[in-house]
């Protein structure tokens, strides 16, 4: 799965001093274990290969380790991020919080590694339903989150329902002659444009939505009324249309 | 839903608070919203009444600049419990009490559980002991302006008849109608070229609520109703008070729009 990790020089092979001192051998060990792949063609010791090294670091950190996703700590930095533009750019932003329905029971009848397949199925189902720019986080435990950038208010509902069909229509094999199917409930709120909110009140209010999910029935995306801070064309030329100087009030 | 909402629907002002609550708001800025908020709560003293007026454009406050008042104890100090809400509670000309933001509070322009929890307890703190309380939002619909709004009982919007005026108007009211579910607010139309444009700006506002705002509320059987309350004539001695850094109540009491002011404040009154 990977390249064999060029291993850390010891003792003064390298010329360069900075990183005779450093001692790389537990990240090397790490990233050889995750599979990151450091580049072949940089010089051992170099200043290239050591931003290699802090580079996959930076990537290792930022992952989960059993879905590969985004973890929690890169989700809050993306977040954050996100909180900026949506307050300086203006496009809607969407946060989903997803959670899998009666988790517990999967791994109390199937065992932790059944419940490990059933939470690397819904990361990939995730995936699959959102585009690239999107990020898609494992939030901890059974619960993921995703952030889209630049969603219009009527595409949120459509991405939501089309996540919880692909996990509600999958089938995943935890053994041999074994398979079992999930379902996930979804809460979403949207960062309305040009207000800057915060980032614990923007997962709040999707989680008070997965909330709602849970408590109406399981297996379904409830997302929180948009605030419509647009005004239309035809609102416009209604407000400033052929009527602008007409006193429309009765005089009474 | 047993989980608190936060920010979409006005919050239940508790029983046993005596001050009717006003939030005064504009969409956009720069339209004498301030300038409003002040001469109202000295209009409104001129009725009898006791009135604070709360300085809640954390951030890019100007109601210190308006009353001429730089004090040492803002909000902010109230905030980070450098000092109680006592000691920030300055008497401002006009014979109202003021509770200023301070430039300080830039760190609380987000809406964070924080400045929720603290506007809320002042706020509570504050009711029973003023029969009025104007709250000055910022500019614009964020989630610090939509908060402070969801704490008042009345909203006022103010606009001005320029177009970008009533189109952000327009906005603020859409979203107070959707998202706090209100079903009524008053607009004060500031800096008028004639008396009369204001109840035709109003009329404006409400045929586009009417046709696109009622249909979406939450119960469309409810007439959502815009109320003028007041129009303030364009007016020289408006900008002469504001550079004298003058209540227009106090300098120019016989102003054009100083009556306009406190024909506002006698409906609020009234009401």
């Amino acid at each position: 799965m990977s390249s064999p990790v060029p291993s850390l020089p010891h003792g003064p092979a390298s010329t360069d001093p900075a990183s005779a001192r450093l001692n790389l051998g537990v990240a090397l060990q790490l990233l050889s274990q995750s599979g990151h792949e450091l580049p072949a063609l940089e010089k051992v010791g170099s200043t290239a290969w050591l931003q290699a090294i802090v580079d996959a670091l930076c990537d290792l950190s930022s992952r989960d380790p059993l879905t590969g996703l985004a973890n929690r700590r890169h989700f809050e930095v993306a977040l954050a991020r996100e909180i900026d533009r949506v307050a300086r750019v203006g496009e809607p932003a969407l946060v989903l919080m997803v959670d899998i329905d009666r988790f517990k029971a999967v791994n109390d009848t199937h065992g932790h590694a059944a419940g490990d397949l059933v939470i690397q199925f819904v990361a990939e189902a995730l995936q699959e339903c959102v585009r690239p720019m999107d990020t898609v986080a494992r939030f901890g435990g059974e619960e993921f989150a995703v952030i889209l950038p630049n969603c219009p208010p009527a595409f949120g509902q459509t991405v939501a329902e089309r996540i919880r069909r692909k996990v509600e229509q999958g089938v995943i094999t935890v053994a041999t002659q074994q398979q079992l199917s999930v379902t996930i409930s979804i809460g979403g709120a949207y960062a309305p444009q040009w207000v800057r909110s915060s980032a614990p009140l923007w997962i709040e209010r999707a989680d008070q939505q997965l909330y709602r999910a849970k408590t109406t029935g399981r297996n379904r995306a409830c997302l929180e009324q948009p605030t419509v801070s647009m005004v239309s064309v035809e609102e416009k030329g209604m407000l400033f249309g052929t009527s602008q100087f007409q006193d429309i009030e009765s005089t009474s | 839903m047993s989980m608190p909402n936060t920010t979409t629907s006005p919050t239940a002002v508790p029983a046993g608070m005596r001050a009717r609550i006003l939030a005064v708001t504009s969409g956009k800025g720069g339209v004498g919203k301030t300038f409003v908020s002040a001469n109202l709560a000295a209009a409104l003293v001129r009725q009898g009444e006791r009135v604070l007026v709360l300085d809640a454009d954390l951030g890019l406050a100007n109601l210190d600049v308006v009353l001429n008042l730089f004090p040492k104890i803002t909000l902010h100090d109230v905030f980070t419990g450098k000092s109680t809400l006592d000691e920030a509670i300055l008497q401002a000309p006009g014979g109202f009490s003021v509770l200023l933001a301070g430039s300080g509070l830039v760190e609380y322009s987000r809406l964070t559980p924080e400045v929720r929890d603290k506007l809320l307890e002042i706020i509570q703190a504050l009711a029973p002991r003023f029969d009025r309380i104007l709250i000055d939002t910022g500019a614009g619909i964020s989630d610090v302006v939509l908060y402070a709004i969801s704490l008042a009982h009345e909203v006022l919007v103010v606009a001005t008849p320029e177009p970008t005026s009533l189109t952000d108007a327009y906005a603020t009211i859409k979203v107070l109608a959707t998202q706090q579910q209100r079903t009524s607010l008053s607009l004060a139309v500031n800096q008028v070229s004639r008396i009369g444009e204001g109840r035709v700006i109003r009329g404006q506002l409400q045929q586009v609520v009417d046709r696109f705002v009622t249909p979406t509320m939450a119960d469309p059987s409810v007439a959502f109703r815009l109320e003028l309350i007041g129009e303030i004539p364009s007016d020289t001695s408006v900008r002469e008070a504001v550079q004298r850094r003058q209540l227009l109540l106090e300098t120019f009491p016989g102003s054009e729009a100083a009556k306009g002011v406190s024909g506002m404040a006698a409906r609020l009154a009234a009401s």
